[in-house]
């Protein structure tokens, strides 16, 4: 028991978490902890909205696989966390969010920067608390990490009133703590993984799904092995990309609304689907009753509330991907009766069909090689959402695990940068790289200044249509090319805009110059804009039109 | 799949919040609540949630892991409806203009093995108690007469002997 303020309580139980970094902003609710932490050595990264905090946060999260922390004061503070913990429930993406509320004996009375943040966050945290005396802060620290990263992972928001940061109290710091309505199922039932292994062994066209899950519980070998040993192509969520190198033979890349020509023709001939870590999102699946109806799906995922929510699977399994990939692996010991001979020509064909239909030029897919081409192997790349997430998705090929940082499940316009952020500042060593749009960039490119003075060198590409692309794709396809709002005219100038930050800005209008640039990029190790100028007229093919199936692929635009 | 009615028993921690929280995942996920009571449970630190749904079994099954997945929530058992004592209490205040309604009324009510709890000049309140379809007959017997109020409390049920829903 040590006597201490909760504010020294909240920031030493944060130590004991082994948190080196905080993204926030202080206000008036956060006071007492803002001068705590003046003298702690956890370093507070200053962000400019935050918006940008929980997405940092979350990017650091996603390639560090530690808990992301972000801090925001009560009111417009604690509510503009809203978005970016909204992103990271959706990706199942461990943060730990810390708001300031007005004194207890002003709760419930309108005070100013009053908002009820728990209130406001129960529909999109795994599960959040309001601290309501000081000598609660360790355990419930403790608690909200501990929740956050085990099972399926998920953002925790703690509350914390401000006269329990300034209160001195009797402070206990247990390691041990039990929830006895949170136990999470980590072990797959062995019956279950038996029968899997049988059907995939017995399987004629057998072919796998890996989601976030396998990349949340680090299973990127076990997947490799089990899809070698089964002869199984892989295909990828957008959440689950880089848990196979994309270079791999058995590598499909991204299946989907916006999947590649091999993924999305393949499935249609599986037999049996080993679907891991993934949860079936509309954007996955298209037409619910129409995905796949003739395959046994095996699903795996370690929420059994995923089970039969979306998709009816022929074998459920409840279990972290990690251990059942190796169970199965296992389980597994049997000899293939046949070599899958006509299976793998198909994927070889499909593949190659697939890879020959990037033609050299000044285009999006193209620039998504060149720059693969030159980034390290072991970079970062975030990407924003809409075309520019899309092109990066299909077109730029991860080879790790954790490389790759997209909002999926919001789809968060805004988020790459402050994402890429978070990495950056878990992953120093990293070139770390925000593919953008011109309009997922203007919504939180203020952090410029914040990547500056922080000294976070990341390197934005802006590829520049002037428009909000996938909304005028849909436009151009779906309502006789109404563009309805979708033009942003061409400003502000990104060069300046960047020079205006202290960063370095640079502009690429040929394949050449974007070459140089991101090589400068790279080089020079400074916060880069590199803006790209791109036809507002491309789309992203192939798209599978909402509510539609597999069989409704459209391939190029008429 | 055919929809019909469910009981859920829940036990949950009983502290602010956690009412909140459950009627929160019913309202995200869209799935209906016909009735929910909670009140302590046998533990002083843990509430009973009796949850009455109508939902086929697919949908049943997700609001039993839903409500399983909510960290406050300890555990939770779909009742057999044969296998349980389902009880639902209702207070109905009664116009009874005249005597000859009031004794009609108070008839009905030792039928349904009921109790006056309250006599005004021209009211009756009657106290029922019963599973809801036998507070359903009560209803629909005395509506002529006017109802001037009516508040039911909703469903709570416990199995039976052996079975038992606890941690």
């Amino acid at each position: 028991m040590v006597n201490m303020s909760g504010a020294e309580a909240l920031v030493k139980a944060l130590e004991k978490e082994g948190v080196k970094h905080i993204f926030g902003i202080p206000g008036g609710a956060t006071l007492p902890i803002y001068d705590v932490l003046y003298d702690s050595d956890i370093r507070h990264i200053l962000v400019r909205h935050e918006q940008a905090a929980a997405h940092a946060a979350d990017g650091y999260a996603r390639v560090s696989g530690r808990p992301g922390v972000c801090f925001a004061t009560s009111g417009p503070g604690a509510t503009n966390l809203v978005t970016g913990i909204t992103n990271a429930y959706m990706d199942s993406v461990p943060i730990v969010a810390f708001t300031g509320q007005v004194p207890t004996s002003w709760i419930g009375k309108d005070a100013f920067q009053e908002a009820d943040i728990v209130g406001i966050t129960t529909p999109i945290t795994k599960h959040n608390f309001q601290v309501q005396k000081a000598s609660d802060i360790p355990r419930t620290v403790k608690i909200a990490f501990y929740i956050a990263t085990s099972g399926r992972p998920g953002p925790v928001l703690v509350d914390l009133p401000k006269d329990i940061q300034i209160d001195h109290a009797e402070m206990e710091f247990d390691d041990e703590i039990s929830l006895r309505g949170y136990k999470p199922t980590y072990e797959p039932h062995p019956i279950q993984v038996r029968r899997a292994a049988e059907l995939l062994a017995n399987a004629e066209k057998p072919m796998i799904i890996a989601g976030g899950g396998v990349i949340a519980s680090n299973a990127s070998e076990e997947l490799i092995r089990l899809s070698e040993k089964i002869l199984a192509p892989v295909a990828t969520t957008l959440m689950g990309k880089g848990a196979i190198p994309e270079d791999h033979p058995l590598a499909l890349g991204q299946l989907g609304m916006h999947g590649t020509l091999a993924a999305n023709k393949l499935i249609l001939e599986a037999d049996v689907l080993l679907c891991v870590g993934m949860r079936f999102s509309d954007r996955t699946t298209g037409d619910p009753k129409k995905f796949c109806p003739d395959a046994k799906i095996i699903h795996v995922d370690i929420d059994s509330s995923e089970i039969d929510k979306n998709i009816k699977c022929y074998l459920p399994i409840v279990g972290d991907a990690k251990l059942t990939l190796h169970a199965i692996n296992e389980a597994l010991n049997v000899v293939l009766k046949e070599k899958r001979t006509e299976w793998m020509r198909k994927v070889k064909e499909f593949k190659a069909q697939w890879e020959s239909s990037v033609k050299e030029g000044f285009t999006p897919p193209y620039l998504m090689k060149v720059l693969r081409e030159i980034l390290p192997k072991d970079a970062i790349v975030a990407t924003e959402v809409g075309q520019n997430q899309m092109w990066a998705a299909l077109y730029f090929k991860s080879y790790l695990p954790r490389t790759f940082v997209s909002s999926g499940g919001l789809g968060t316009m805004g988020f790459g940068f402050p994402a890429a952020i978070g990495a950056k500042v878990a992953r120093p060593d990293r070139v770390v790289v925000d593919i953008a749009g011109d309009g997922s960039f203007m919504m939180n490119y203020p952090n410029l200044a914040c990547a500056v003075s922080e000294n976070v060198p990341v390197i934005i590409i802006v590829l520049n249509n002037s428009v909000l692309g996938m909304v005028a794709q849909w436009q151009r396809l779906f309502y006789g090319r109404r563009y309805s709002q979708v033009h942003l005219g061409g400003v502000p100038d990104f060069v300046k805009l960047a020079e205006a930050h202290g960063a370095q800005g640079l502009r690429a209008e040929t394949v050449e110059e974007f070459r140089k640039a991101v090589k400068q990029a790279i080089e020079s190790d400074v916060v880069t804009v590199i803006d790209v100028p791109i036809s507002p007229e491309e789309n992203v093919f192939p798209m599978i039109p909402a509510g539609k199936s597999y069989e409704d692929m459209i391939m190029e635009g008429s | 799949m055919e929809r019909q009615t469910h009981i859920i028993s829940a036990l949950v921690e009983h502290k602010p919040g956690v009412l909140y929280s459950v009627s929160n995942m019913f309202r995200r996920r869209a799935f209906n609540i016909e009735s929910i009571t909670v009140g302590p449970a046998e533990q002083k630190d843990i509430a009973r949630m009796t949850i009455v749904v109508n939902a086929d079994e697919r949908i049943l099954e997700q609001v039993v892991k839903q409500l399983n997945k909510l960290i406050d929530v300890i555990k939770v058992s779909v009742l057999d409806p044969a296998a349980s004592v389902i009880r639902e209490m209702v207070l109905v205040k009664i116009h009874t203009p005249n005597s000859n309604v009031r004794s009609d009324v108070i008839n009905y009510v030792n039928v349904f093995r009921g109790r006056v709890v309250d006599i005004a000049p021209d009211s009756l309140i009657v106290e029922i108690t019963g599973d809801p379809d036998k507070i359903n007959a009560f209803i629909d017997l005395v509506r002529n007469f006017g109802i001037k109020e009516l508040a039911r409390t909703g469903v709570t049920a416990l199995s039976r002997g052996l079975k038992s829903v606890r941690i």
